[in-house]
């Protein structure tokens, strides 16, 4: 049981900087994911927390203690690897005892650490077995084991669910928590699957090319993105945008109209201050957001043609341009008598609507105190 | 029995033989007897005694006077096939012999004699295996002596050599420091000094160290050996860092990673370089004659060639000498090819 504190923490490679200044709370017991595109440093970041990759600049800290210079070994943590890393000449049992073995743990107490393990992953069949005689989830639960059993301070996770089928994935997310949540342990997850991070995280930390987007908890980065980044990223499937121009701003409200398109200006949008007007801006709404049915006075009604359509019975996706010939998907629930090629009005509510710089930082202009959306 | 008669008939394509079969065939064949037939030769004439190995024609199998115990004859006679006066042809044992006539019995019925032409007959030979030449030589010389120095050499280089090539290769092909491709590039280049070039200087060192005329003169400069770093290098670059990770978490001290993690996982590398130095060490001739001068120290191979230097050489003895000198590296041959195979495969060279 610890708590993770990283200040300033810098990570270069010759003269490339793959982490620039990140700085993380985590508080003991808490499950944070670090997600982001493949690339961002995610996993880095991870090993220099594990101690497997030093620090360039800036302080790592375990319980307040400042572990920099203490080796990977010393600094009781335990990870899961992508690959498993499961010793191949080694028994199942091998593996399991293998760290315990080298911190001259008495055998007795090796034993019912196993013991207590391979029950709890239901390996306890399994112990005589080599890696290569195992399935992918097996290996995994082998993998999680060998990490139980130290019974480190913080767990780390590098993206172990990923070399899993989608069915397996879904249930070993699933005994992840339940653990997670029969330990109490600190636990650090990394994964590119936002849809992993939303459903396990107590907080989430999006990270792209080395640096901290945004660290929330997953309502938050859905609800109230920082950037188009974080808004992009968070939610399936992706949120569109649309090019807009800020037509007026009167009291924290904007108005906007979409370029390109002829239409009416839109019902005021609450925005944060210094929103110039006639800025070009980017708008992004949820496909979940966008309504089908009639237009009231707090939407903006654009007209779609509607591409291609996906029935799954419980939702259906609509994957549409508008008469500029910008994207625009909607996700309807239940089913629909749309046909491909048809033109329909669908409704863009405001309140669901963020407003997003049009430079490189693409900052949400929509965030101060914004309401959770509906 | 059935897989080793579909493996001898294979063919390249299905069903009919065509010609670049019988190409191959003949290829193989060709190859089969002038590798084989000297080794099958030399097996064969270890088993020959002294007479029969100086007879001319040479025969291919060892074979001996063919003799009978007679009633009435303290020693066996030789038999012969004679061509009796009445040109019948009979088997008798020879009971003496004057001049050029010889006088033969029937070994069944001793009583009637023949006199016999020596012209009129023929040797009776049969299949002798002389194990004498194998049994006498560890009395006669100190063959119990130089077999143990080759087995000690062999064995001892063998296991330094595996040990401090594996931990060349492990901090070569797993740790990052500076200059680690230069030392790399250095080791392997010295592959292309020629072994007679640093011959001189290999022992100047090795009488500077007192080393002359013991066993450990022999093993110490063959212990690195650039073949072996790289060899060993290649293969543990295919074993994956993760696994090295996971056993810093697990709290392993470097040299436990090394023995735990990745010896055991680099055996079939240690497989072919145990087997090459196995080879090396056992067949190496020059390094020893120069280090080795006391004969209490040869190895076999000295002793082989000491051998062969005296006044007359005692081919049955050499020969069976030489038989035995190639068993040991046949043996690790035969046992560990499957290792060599696929190690060298894996290992990615030659």
């Amino acid at each position: 049981m610890a708590s993770l504190r990283l200040e300033h923490v810098v990570k270069r490679f010759a003269d490339a900087t793959v982490i620039h200044d990140v700085d993380l709370d985590v508080a003991d017991g808490e499950f944070v994911v670090f997600v982001g595109p493949s690339g961002c440093g995610k996993s880095t970041l991870l090993r220099m927390i594990s101690g497997l990759e030093s620090v360039t600049e800036g302080r790592v800290c375990i319980d307040g203690k400042r572990v920099n210079d203490v080796s990977a070994a010393q600094r009781g943590l335990a990870m899961v690897f992508q690959s498993y890393a499961l010793y191949p000449h080694m028994s199942v049992r091998q593996n399991l005892a293998f760290g315990l073995e080298n911190l001259r743990t008495p055998a007795v107490e090796i034993d019912a650490r196993i013991q207590a393990a391979a029950k709890m992953l239901h390996l306890d069949t399994l112990l005589h077995r080599r890696p290569a005689e195992l399935s992918g989830g097996q290996r995994q639960r082998v993998a999680i084991g060998r990490a139980i059993v130290r019974e480190p301070t913080i767990f780390l996770f590098d993206e172990p669910l990923s070399n899993l089928d989608a069915e397996l994935r879904v249930a070993m997310r699933a005994e992840i928590m339940a653990l997670h949540e029969r330990l109490g342990t600190t636990m650090i997850y990394v994964t590119h699957d936002q849809v992993e991070a939303m459903t396990m995280a107590d907080r989430i930390v999006v990270l792209r090319a080395g640096r901290v987007e945004q660290i929330g908890t997953p309502l938050d980065l859905y609800n109230r993105p920082r950037n188009r980044f974080v808004a992009g990223f968070i939610g399936s499937p992706q949120m569109n945008f649309l090019s807009v121009r800020v037509a007026s701003v009167q009291a924290g409200a904007a108005r906007i109209a979409i370029d390109n398109l002829s239409g009416a200006m839109s019902p005021p949008i609450a925005v944060g201050s210094n929103v110039p007007a006639d800025a070009p801006v980017a708008a992004g709404i949820r496909p979940e957001h966008v309504r089908l049915d009639r237009r009231d006075a707090e939407s903006i009604e654009v007209t779609v043609t509607i591409d291609r359509l996906e029935q799954l019975g419980a939702l259906s996706f609509l994957y549409c341009t508008l008469a500029n010939g910008e994207p625009l998907t909607v996700q309807a629930t239940g089913q629909v008598t749309h046909q491909a090629g048809e033109t329909i009005s669908v409704q863009l509510p405001t309140a669901s609507m963020h407003l997003f710089e049009t430079s490189e930082a693409a900052r949400s202009l929509t965030l101060a105190d914004r309401a959770v959306a509906g | 029995m059935r897989s080793v008669t579909a493996f001898l008939a294979a063919t390249r394509g299905r069903g009919r033989r065509d010609w670049t079969d019988w190409l191959a065939y003949a290829h193989l064949f060709v190859g089969l007897v002038l590798m084989f037939g000297p080794v099958v030769w030399l097996v064969l004439s270890s088993f020959k005694t002294p007479a029969a190995l100086t007879e001319f024609p040479p025969q291919l199998l060892p074979y001996g006077q063919a003799q009978a115990s007679v009633r009435g004859y303290d020693r066996p006679l030789p038999l012969y096939r004679a061509k009796l006066p009445d040109g019948s042809v009979r088997t008798l044992a020879e009971a003496r012999r004057i001049g050029l006539v010889a006088t033969m019995i029937d070994p069944q019925s001793p009583q009637e004699e023949f006199k016999v032409n020596v012209r009129d007959r023929e040797r009776l030979r049969e299949l002798h295996f002389a194990g004498g030449n194998y049994t006498e030589i560890f009395g006669k010389f100190d063959f119990g002596r130089y077999l143990w120095n080759s087995v000690f050499i062999t064995v001892v280089a063998t296991l330094i050599t595996l040990l401090f090539n594996a931990m060349a290769a492990f901090a070569l092909a797993k740790y990052r420091f500076t200059g680690r491709d230069a030392v790399f590039l250095l080791i392997v280049s010295t592959l292309m000094i020629p072994p007679t070039i640093i011959l001189v200087p290999n022992f100047l060192v090795i009488s500077g160290l007192g080393l002359l005329n013991s066993l450990w003169g022999v093993i110490w400069p063959a212990v690195a050996t650039p073949t072996g770093v790289f060899l060993l290098r290649q293969y543990m670059l295919t074993i994956p860092d993760e696994l090295i990770d996971a056993a810093r978490m697990d709290h392993a001290s470097e040299w436990r990673i090394f023995w735990r993690i990745v010896l055991p996982l680099s055996a079939p590398a240690l497989a072919v370089l145990a087997i090459f130095s196995v080879m090396w060490r056992w067949n190496d001739f020059l390094w020893p004659l120069i280090v080795l001068s006391r004969s209490e120290n040869f190895t076999l191979q000295l002793a082989l060639n000491a051998f062969q230097g005296e006044l007359t050489t005692q081919w049955n003895y050499l020969l069976a000498m030489t038989v035995i000198t190639l068993l040991p590296v046949t043996a690790v041959f035969a046992l560990l090819q499957k290792h060599i195979t696929t190690g060298i495969a894996a290992a990615g060279v030659k």
